[in-house]
């Protein structure tokens, strides 16, 4: 067991962990941040997205031990208490999602869209940007006009 | 997974004395097919050897004709550097193409040649622009590092640590990929450097390889009228669910004409 201490959400956190503990293992049982989810076993789905960094990685493709010193952000940073993200928001009022498995790693996904691409995103950059993130409910639609709303309104905030 | 002693190195010196140290072991560049191979139990090292924090793997120059990239660069900074575009515009298309972001912000040229996944990218571009591969222990002319499915010519304890490519007149690469996996189905990169057109062709066979039957029609000449009536080996050809050694065969002429297109 090593011990692995790192940021995750503005919070100084640290745990034991074994070599081969993966990073979504770590937020979701040994901090109990179970907003992260895990859809496969094959870096497909892309449920699992964090921001490690600032720079979007699939959790479940990242060993604990190798984010020891690293600031990592988890869909459980995004809202504050004056209420959600807009990317959040622009989810709900999209109606951005079904089940909602998937929209964890689809909103860490849009915010990395929106750091390397602006506020101004037409609907192929965010289709061709959300190809490591799978939806079996809602045919992307929505999740698309979700994340060129979102996006605009960070822009406007 | 099974456990597994896990060495943070920092230097390629280190991450050498530590595989030589190992029972088994395995060195980890950005992790995105070694860790899901190792989630499945198709791999199970003794040691994990972590190439992450060698910063003297992650130098991109263009020095004397040559673009250099460090085997630790991720396909996402390939893909954005403005170094890279410059100097051979196809590549960072090639590394903006693979995978998805999240798996371009942590996967490595240096990874992806020394798995040699038969349906990868970035054997094509090695192959096709004669890039000369860096190893703790030697230069490997491209055409000599791919030796088969998931082989190279590397050691066991040999780390490959910059890919150099001459920097080419014209180059393009066209892929007809997997709409799930972003692999390459067949993955064609047509190249001019030095006069001499090469190409390089991923996806269609056991192993990334030189398209020697494509150049010859080509006549040295970014002309691709020749194309059509070439004979390529069908019997080579991988057959799956996702393309018959029949369509692949045709999907590489197919993606060499768009190529040749796309140079000129």
């Amino acid at each position: 067991m090593s011990t692995v201490s790192m940021t995750v959400n503005g919070k100084a956190v640290c745990g034991e962990v074994e070599s081969r503990t993966l990073l979504v293992q770590f937020l979701r049982e040994n901090l109990g941040l179970t907003g992260t989810h895990v859809g496969c076993d094959t870096s497909q789905c892309g449920a699992c997205v964090i921001h490690v960094n600032g720079k979007s990685v699939k959790s479940c493709t990242m060993l604990a031990i190798q984010a020891d010193g690293a600031d990592v952000t988890t869909i459980e940073g995004l809202a504050d208490e004056a209420g959600l993200h807009p990317m959040q928001q622009a989810f709900m009022d999209n109606h951005g999602l079904q089940c909602g498995f998937c929209t964890p790693g689809m909103v860490m996904s849009a915010l990395d869209i929106v750091n390397r691409n602006g506020n101004e995103l037409d609907e192929s950059t965010v289709r061709k940007e959300l190809e490591g993130n799978i939806c079996r409910c809602t045919g992307y639609h929505n999740i698309v006009k979700a994340v060129q709303a979102g996006a605009k309104a960070m822009g406007g905030s | 997974m099974y456990e597994f002693n896990y060495r943070k190195v920092d230097s390629v010196a280190a991450a050498v004395e530590a595989m030589q140290q190992a029972e088994d072991g395995k060195f980890v560049a950005g992790g995105q097919t070694m860790l899901p191979t190792m989630k499945h139990r198709l791999a199970s090292p003794s040691d994990l050897i972590d190439l992450g924090g060698v910063a003297e793997l992650t130098v991109v120059n263009v020095e004397d004709g040559n673009l250099t990239v460090g085997a630790m660069t991720t396909h996402a900074a390939v893909a954005a550097s403005a170094e890279v575009q410059r100097a051979i515009p196809a590549l960072a298309r090639l590394a903006g193409n693979i995978g998805d972001p999240a798996v371009r912000n942590r996967g490595t040229i240096g990874g992806s040649i020394a798995n040699h996944d038969p349906a990868a990218d970035y054997p094509a571009a090695v192959i096709a622009l004669g890039a000369t591969v860096q190893t703790s222990k030697r230069a490997i002319p491209a055409e000599e590092f791919f030796t088969g499915m998931f082989e190279t010519a590397l050691e066991e304890d040999e780390i490959v640590t910059s890919v150099s490519f001459p920097l080419p007149e014209a180059a393009a690469y066209m892929k007809f990929e997997n709409p799930a996996s972003r692999y390459a189905i067949v993955g064609v990169f047509v190249a001019k450097t030095g006069g001499e057109v090469r190409v390089g062709v991923t996806g269609a066979t056991a192993c990334a390889h030189r398209g020697l039957l494509l150049e010859e029609a080509m006549g040295g000449e970014l002309d691709a009228s020749g194309i059509d009536s070439v004979e390529l080996p069908v019997e080579q050809m991988n057959s799956d669910i996702h393309a018959s050694a029949e369509y692949r065969a045709h999907l590489v002429k197919v993606m060499t004409k768009r190529a040749v297109e796309a140079c000129r």
